[in-house]
């Protein structure tokens, strides 16, 4: 019994119906593999798996994919890695080999996709990276022709948070204090090894510093030690689970400061949920154009369609992957993976991020990295060449 | 040598050839599938060395596999990839020493869950020293394919088996029969129970450390979660005692059945993975409490009973 989300019964008939041919052409047989469980189900949960549910279902619902006149459904074959690589490498495996499928989307995470990059080079399947943030985009792009990044280099992340905190201070809103905290696992470690050096460079004065290991569950006493030390700006390289828990802290102490911000998460929904009103004001990685009219619609119809929002970073992005997919499979009108490989390189592509294009280390060099919760949306006010940025405002108490 | 241990010395070896010729398919898939079922008897086998004999329960797999990675990971661009594995075989024998010295003289539960926290413990350390150094990413770029790996982990295991029955033939192997039997008689006739534990946990740590250092270059970029899984630990233990520690061969039939077990519920059930697991642990547990290796023992025990009879 192979799972098989494929078009609903009812659509099958109706296209069989307005197609008025006895039975449509094969399916294309569309691969993907993420966690369903382990430590990143939950952010697969959000970032992931609803954009392949919307995509798929929007496809069919225009009757396919037209591939050179002929019009082809999608039957998405869904495998659950449980967060571990050798599952990753195995599934996209089992799907081109057993499941004879003719795309493979990417994985979902950094680690993933890397484990998953070795296989896709010598499968030839292209690899549009959109969860994969790393500083070594050009070793693997010569290493790996067929893999793409469109979430861009870790670096600059950390960097534009820095340099954000620089042009407040340069306009007067800030002081010149910072308290910098961050978790100790992969991707703090990384972040802070860059933002460290970075506030330093920048003039900044570390008045509190710390780390803590990943999964900490108390992490009131790293707030009363980074008020007692009062900064006029908190910076914390944070997962998922302390995100929340530092910003849920920051409340109860009242931290008093004038920009705060929080890593991984704080683009997410949930998090804006969470805290309402008190959330304004908060920086953190990733954001969007939350003015733009195809992001807008993009949110609406994956809300309409999967239940799911997306959130403020890289779900657009995996969504963007799609479509560039989508574009070079139905311009080319092949599924032969070496012509749309090089359709994707030579091409620049419209989607609900803006214009995509990659340079040729098969990077898209222009992407957002840093967003602020404004009136209840994660709105992008830094970014590497993304059009609609906004201009930061100040963190105003926690009410 | 007698003519039965060469008899299964030749299979042994013919066996051997067959596996290696996997690659020779150019299946990716059933490749893919070789490398895991090799992984694993290398894992499951060394475990059984120590766990088998002396019937302590090690959950430090990961502990050992996770520093074999992150020797590779570190390593490999310094120094040679072949020069990788011994160092990894140093450094997993020697933590191994450290830990079975300090912890050998547990016994039985508090031993499970001392080796449980070493995982944790030890992916505690790496990580404290990444956040001390300022790390960015471990990344392991090598031009192995699966095929590369492969090979390497079937000389391992071929490694293993020859060690394991060398361990076995030696006064070392009856001494920890002894222990695994009555550790206090052992201790009386004179054995050095304590060495003995020790030496055996070594090899196993030695080994599972190999292991991690050939996996490495197959995850492309190290990190500590997936390096120190705790799942790893657990699935060498299901696996081994699926099969049966009482003889060499016994985790290789663990391996095989698991291997391929988890391979259907996974493509089958993607939803369900962890539910039809958690049931197949209790299936094989319930029925099959010697592991395979008990099963085989009892049908020929039986079988020969029913021939005296006769």
């Amino acid at each position: 019994m192979k799972r098989r989300t494929l078009l609903k019964a009812t659509t099958t008939l109706a296209a069989s119906l307005v197609a008025g041919v006895a039975m449509a052409a094969d399916p294309i047989i569309v691969g993907a593999v993420a966690p369903k469980t382990g430590p990143l189900a939950g952010g697969a949960a959000v970032t992931h798996w609803p954009n392949i549910e919307l995509w798929v279902s929007e496809v069919n619902e225009r009757g396919g994919l037209n591939l050179g006149g002929e019009q082809r459904m999608l039957e998405v074959i869904e495998y659950d890695d449980q967060t571990n690589p050798a599952e990753t490498i195995k599934a996209v495996q089992r799907l081109a080999t057993q499941d004879d499928a003719d795309i493979i989307l990417a994985p979902y995470s950094t680690g993933l996709n890397l484990a998953a990059a070795p296989i896709f080079d010598k499968l030839g399947f292209p690899q549009i990276t959109s969860s994969a943030a790393t500083d070594q985009i050009e070793e693997l792009s010569s290493q790996f022709e067929d893999m793409f990044f469109l979430l861009g280099r870790s670096t600059d992340l950390a960097e534009d948070a820095v340099e954000v905190l620089s042009d407040l201070r340069e306009a007067g809103e800030i002081g010149n204090s910072v308290a910098m905290v961050n978790v100790a696992d992969a991707f703090g470690i990384e972040l802070a090894a860059v933002g460290k050096p970075a506030l330093e460079a920048a003039g900044f004065d570390i008045v509190y510093e710390t780390s803590y290991p990943l999964g900490t569950q108390d992490l009131s006493p790293i707030m009363k030690a980074a008020k007692a030390a009062e900064p006029d700006a908190f910076v914390a390289w944070s997962y998922p689970p302390d995100t929340f828990g530092l910003t849920e802290q920051a409340m109860i102490e009242e931290l008093d400061v004038k920009a705060f911000y929080t890593a991984v998460a704080t683009a997410f929904p949930s998090y804006g949920a969470r805290f309402g009103s008190a959330a304004e004001g908060v920086m953190g990685i990733g954001g969007v154009n939350t003015a733009s009219p195809d992001f807008q619609d993009y949110a609406a119809r994956l809300e309409a369609t999967t239940g799911s929002k997306p959130d403020y970073w890289a779900s657009g992005m995996m969504y963007a992957s799609l479509q560039i997919l989508e574009e070079a499979i139905e311009t080319t009108g092949t599924l032969d993976m070496a012509e749309v490989t090089q359709f994707i390189k030579d091409n620049s592509f419209e989607t609900v991020m803006g214009t995509i294009e990659f340079d040729d280390q098969n990077n898209n060099t222009a992407y957002w990295t840093v967003g602020q919760w404004q009136d209840g949306e994660f709105k992008g006010i830094k970014e590497t060449g993304r059009e609609g940025a906004v201009e930061p405002i100040i963190k105003s108490g926690w009410e | 040598m007698k003519r039965d241990e060469w008899k299964t010395l030749g299979w042994g070896a013919g066996l051997l050839v067959v596996a290696a010729l996997l690659p020779l398919t150019g299946d990716g898939y059933l490749i893919s599938l070789g490398v895991t079922i090799a992984m694993y008897t290398v894992l499951a086998t060394s475990w059984a060395l120590f766990s088998g004999p002396t019937h302590y329960i090690s959950l430090a797999t990961a502990a050992f596999f996770g520093v074999g990675t992150y020797v590779t990971g570190s390593g490999i661009e310094v120094l040679p990839y072949w020069l990788l594995l011994p160092i990894a075989a140093v450094v997993g024998g020697v933590l191994a020493a450290l830990v079975g010295l300090a912890t050998l003289r547990l016994s039985g539960v508090y031993f499970v869950i001392f080796t449980l926290g070493l995982a944790e413990m030890t992916r505690q350390a790496v990580t404290w020293y990444q956040n001390q150094t300022g790390h960015k990413g471990t990344y392991v770029l090598t031009d192995f394919t699966d095929n590369d790996i492969y090979w390497q982990l079937l000389g391992l295991a071929a490694l293993v088996y020859l060690v394991g029955w060398a361990i076995g033939r030696s006064r070392l192997g009856f001494a920890l029969r002894i222990i695994g039997d009555d550790e206090d008689v052992a201790r009386h006739v004179g054995i050095n129970t304590a060495l003995s534990k020790v030496a055996l946990f070594i090899v196993s740590g030695a080994v599972a450390a190999v292991v991690g250092a050939i996996i490495a270059p197959r995850y492309v970029y190290i990190e500590p979660s997936t390096a120190f899984t705790p799942m790893l630990s657990f699935q060498v233990v299901i696996m081994a005692l699926l099969g049966g520690t009482g003889r060499l061969w016994g985790p290789l039939v663990g391996v095989i059945p698991f291997t391929l077990l988890w391979e259907a519920i996974s493509s089958s059930f993607p939803n369900q993975t962890t539910l039809l697991l958690g049931l197949s642990f209790l299936a094989i547990v319930y029925l099959l409490p010697g592991g395979f290796v008990g099963l085989y023992d009892r049908l020929k025990g039986r079988a020969a009973k029913r021939s005296a009879l006769a």
